[in-house]
């Protein structure tokens, strides 16, 4: 009696466990990994690698021949690098201080030119015709290497 | 000394005044202008008060320079002898006289080149051509001469903020006629342009935030050939600024147009002195619109002007979608950089497109909205990934939830296996 | 390696098994802890469920720790890029925005948690002796997490949380004679600004937890020494009571409510990403609807309904001692409840206590429902 009993409650008990265990095991497993591969994506260094963007790698040495300029993306905004003719790089932010639109390097003018009211900046920056009522904002540029890098100071 | 001897003997001859060759120096110290003027006191005092801060005082002249006379003489208060007119004494000058007077020195480039090189010496040719000289002539003697805008005595550079010629002043010193109903009565024209510029949008420009880049009355109108600009001049005047809009005008079918119709080309849509910054609502065939004033309905400008309108708006509404869309991503903290920097570009053609209207032509405007709808168009596209992205993080952790919960299933079965394993005890503690 | 061994040993190690247990065995005395481990009963009665909250405000407690340590990696505490690190923590840095969300929403979490537990202590008289000191350490680490929450909140350094500390930080300048200084040592200079958020980021991450860690390790020690407090109607009954083995019963009931907890707190992180707001400027007028964190609102509620003068004393530093005096008395709760001392129940404490959380509730709801102006 004792022992068919036994028999009766391991009969069902053994599979269950098997189950129990498969349960727990795979549960256990997945819920670390949910928990771990967050941590380790996490730790990886991202894209960007700080907060504040003040610097931002603009070109490469060589990329801009003499006399002309290039957009490049500084943070969400349009920046704006220029290797002049007496082959010196100025930076500035693209954006023309009349209706922000993105200005441009004009090599037969020799200075920026915004297309949208024909606002003309200087190599300074300055706004010296058309609407635009302020100078451009204007970047450090150093050269690090092979690359030209742009910051935003102050 | 030397040195101020060495001017003023220049400004002697220069003005002509060599008849009375003083010894500099002493011209220089001892002026009997000053001296009897300031006793005498009142408004005859005035004008030497006034001389203090003035431009010709600053320069080294003094009162003989202008009025002639001789200032050494009249030390001992013999007033004739000062001003004598066989010294070349004009004393105060007629009305209708004053644009010569002053012309004697101002239009000479030999003189005015001492005291800056780049000193234009046509005010007195532009101003005889001006409404103002050209009345003048006639003998009305309530318009404007020299001294009416730059002051008497105390005149002062226009450069000076001070100066009633200063760009920020030039409307009030205009105005201090020009908006004088009483004093404009006789000539016909309006007076209430000041009142209109102040609340126009080169008005506030330069009277409210005091950007110099804003015209003031003498930008269009010139200033001492002022005249009013000639109907089919005025795009050049404001092609001046507006560069890119009248070269466009220039090409425009409405050129042609309206000169042949005697319109005042930007002015017939835009105005002028109370001139608004436009809106897109100007444009195009809706209530608003300046189109409509000409073109009827149906014809084939009306239609050009209802696809312009067409393309901005759908441009518009197209760049709202995407930055609203954008904005919701960003909120949910989401990465949108390269959208929002193409968003940006997006509204350059949008301004773009605003400036192409006045090529009035539907193929150059679609052009350039295009363009706008093509960036605008891939922001949206990255706006929407990125909320995907957010829907593929929610779908993410419902998974990670999924898992907890086999656990948690996993951990209670077994809980209840080791409950039988390990019994449950009916215990006492006898404390 | 078993032939050096001698035969007693020997008998030992083939007794403990296989597997780490045993490797472990061989090397450090374990018996007492297996002794322990095996002879920890937990008391089952209905209130057994209360148990359960000082688990999970420890396990919230590890989530911060560990969420907190992650996000000290791009974290930058100056005014000038505070916002804009936390910003990239959301936007760059992968499952940065998950990371943040879960130490958010597990301060809150920790903080209910730990409202509960102290509140079902409080009412099972669970601090009767020999459990003052564990009471005594666990208030204090409600102050200690009621800290972390303040200094953690201006963290992010969005306007809100600007805002929010300069009002908070206000308040305690109507203290008595230390008023003044204890203001400008909390804000570091007259006004919230950068050097406050220096100063709380080093209180959040360095002070804090040096002093938790010390308080949490004496807490868990004494509970575990102790073991788990009998209500006192079962023990005064002197009628048997059942008991579950601690291990592995109780421990797994433990991690299935740890377990349970996690699950929310991820479907919490997923529904309700935690937001960035707007970056403070020190100098904008304060926005409308600038509220502390839900923990602290009943104090800042009653703040408010005190008049500005009670008996030509200042109505709010009343106000202000007031809640000092009651921080205090509730740290002394178990020597201040005599009849519990010799196993009774006092009526009176119980009857402050529901007071005190009808209160609690009352003025959280009203603070939530009538319009705010600070």
């Amino acid at each position: 009696m004792n022992s068919a009993q036994n028999q009766a409650q391991e009969q069902p008990t053994l599979p269950r466990r098997k189950f129990v265990n498969l349960l727990l095991g795979g549960g256990l497993l997945t819920t670390i990994g949910s928990i771990f591969v967050p941590i380790i994506n996490f730790i990886i260094p991202p894209k960007i690698q700080e907060a504040v963007q003040n610097s931002v790698v603009a070109a490469k040495v060589g990329e801009l021949p003499l006399n002309s300029g290039k957009i490049f993306r500084f943070g969400v905004k349009p920046g704006i690098l220029i290797h002049t003719q007496n082959d010196e790089y100025v930076a500035f932010s693209a954006i023309c201080t009349h209706l922000d639109c993105t200005v441009q390097y004009r090599s037969d003018f020799k200075h920026i030119w915004c297309a949208c009211h024909n606002g003309h900046f200087d190599l300074t920056g300055k706004n010296i015709a058309g609407p635009p009522p302020r100078p451009l904002e204007s970047y450090k540029v150093d050269i690090r290497n092979e690359d030209i890098v742009v910051t935003r100071e102050g | 000394m030397k040195k101020i001897g060495y001017i003023l003997s220049f400004i002697l001859i220069g003005c002509g005044a060599t008849a009375f060759a003083q010894e500099p120096a002493r011209a220089e110290k001892v002026n009997s202008c000053v001296s009897c003027h300031l006793e005498m006191g009142d408004e005859l005092a005035v004008p030497v008060e006034g001389m203090k801060e003035d431009v010709h005082a600053q320069q080294g002249l003094s009162c003989a320079d202008c009025h002639g006379g001789d200032p050494t003489a009249g030390l001992d208060g013999d007033m004739e002898a000062a001003k004598n007119p066989a010294k070349g004494f004009v004393g105060k000058p007629e009305r209708t006289a004053i644009p010569q007077f002053c012309a004697r020195c101002h239009s000479d480039p030999n003189y005015m080149r001492r005291f800056n090189p780049r000193a234009a010496t046509d005010q007195l040719s532009a101003y005889k051509t001006s409404v103002h000289g050209q009345l003048l002539q006639k003998g009305d003697t309530k318009v404007a001469v020299c001294t009416d805008c730059h002051g008497v005595h105390g005149i002062r550079n226009a450069k000076d903020a001070r100066s009633s010629v200063y760009p920020l002043n030039i409307p009030a010193t205009c105005g201090r006629c020009h908006a004088d109903a009483e004093y404009m009565k006789d000539y016909s024209i309006p007076t209430d342009q000041i009142e209109q510029y102040q609340t126009s949008v080169h008005g506030k420009a330069l009277l409210e935030k005091g950007d110099q880049a804003a015209p003031a009355c003498n930008d269009c109108h010139g200033n001492h050939g002022a005249t009013p600009p000639g109907a089919p001049t005025i795009a050049f005047i404001c092609g001046q600024c507006h560069l890119n809009n009248s070269e466009l005008f220039f090409a425009s079918p409405h050129r042609a147009a309206f000169d042949e119709m005697g319109l005042p080309e930007c002015e017939t849509c835009h105005g002028n002195h109370g001139i608004q910054h436009p809106t897109d609502s100007m444009l195009g065939a809706g209530p608003e619109s300046i189109c409509t004033d000409c073109h009827e309905e149906g014809s084939p400008g009306w239609l050009t002007a209802a696809a312009m309108r067409e393309q901005i708006e759908n441009l518009k509404s197209q760049i709202f979608v995407a930055d609203s869309l954008v904005a919701k991503a960003e909120r949910a903290g989401m990465e949108v950089s390269e959208a929002k920097f193409q968003l940006h570009d997006a509204d350059d053609a949008l301004i773009k497109s605003r400036t192409m209207v006045h090529s009035l032509s539907e193929e150059r405007i679609t052009e350039v909205t295009s363009e706008g709808m093509k960036l605008a168009e891939s922001a949206l596209t990255a706006g929407r990934a990125a909320l995907a992205e957010l829907q593929f993080r929610r779908k993410g952790l419902a998974i990670s939830i999924i898992f907890i919960l086999i656990l948690a299933a996993g951990l209670y079965l077994k809980i209840k296996e080791v409950d039988q394993k390990h019994p449950i005890r009916s215990a006492q503690r006898g404390e | 390696m078993r032939t050096s061994l001698s035969p007693e040993k020997d008998k030992t190690a083939q007794r403990s098994g296989r597997g780490l247990a045993a490797w472990l065995r061989e090397r450090y005395d374990l018996s007492a802890l297996e002794y322990f481990i095996k002879k920890k009963e937990v008391p089952l009665h209905r209130h057994s469920i209360w148990y359960y909250f000082g688990g999970i405000t420890l396990f919230f407690f590890m989530i911060q720790v560990a969420t907190g340590i992650l996000l000290l990696l791009y974290y930058r505490p100056t005014a000038e890029a505070a916002f804009e690190s936390v910003q990239f923590i959301m936007t760059e840095v992968r499952f940065g925005w998950l990371i943040r969300s879960i130490h958010s929403w597990s301060a809150n979490l920790m903080i209910a948690a730990a409202f509960v537990h102290l509140f079902s202590v409080f009412f099972l008289k669970a601090y009767r002796k020999p459990r003052e000191l564990t009471w005594v350490s666990g208030v204090f680490l409600l102050f200690l997490s009621l800290g972390f929450g303040f200094s953690g909140y201006l963290l992010p350094w969005n306007e809100l949380a600007f805002f929010a500390t300069k009002v908070g930080t206000e308040i305690v300048a109507v203290v008595p004679l230390i008023g003044g200084f204890l203001l400008k040592f909390l804000r570091g200079g007259e006004d919230v600004t950068g050097a406050t958020l220096t100063r709380f980021f080093g209180f959040h991450v360095a002070v804090l937890p040096m002093i938790s860690t010390v308080l949490l390790l004496f807490h868990l020690w004494a509970v575990q020494k102790q073991g788990m407090s009998v209500p006192l109607k079962l023990e005064k009954d002197g009628a048997p009571y059942k008991t579950m083995p601690f291990f592995p019963n109780f421990l797994l009931r433990d991690l299935l409510g740890w377990i349970l907890a996690l699950g929310a707190l991820a479907a919490i992180a997923a529904l309700f990403p935690w937001e960035l707001g707007v970056k403070a400027d020190p100098f904008a007028p304060a926005p409308a609807g600038i509220k502390p964190e839900w923990y602290f609102v009943f104090m800042f509620q009653t703040l408010k309904f005190i008049p500005a003068k009670v008996l030509g004393l200042d109505g709010e530093m009343l106000g202000v001692l007031a809640f000092g005096l009651i921080g205090a008395l509730l740290v002394l709760v178990p020597f201040l409840d005599r009849k519990g001392q010799i196993g009774e129940s006092s009526k009176i404490l119980g009857v402050l206590g529901i007071v005190s959380l009808v209160y609690i509730i009352i003025m959280t709801i009203v603070s939530y429902v009538v319009p705010q102006t600070f």
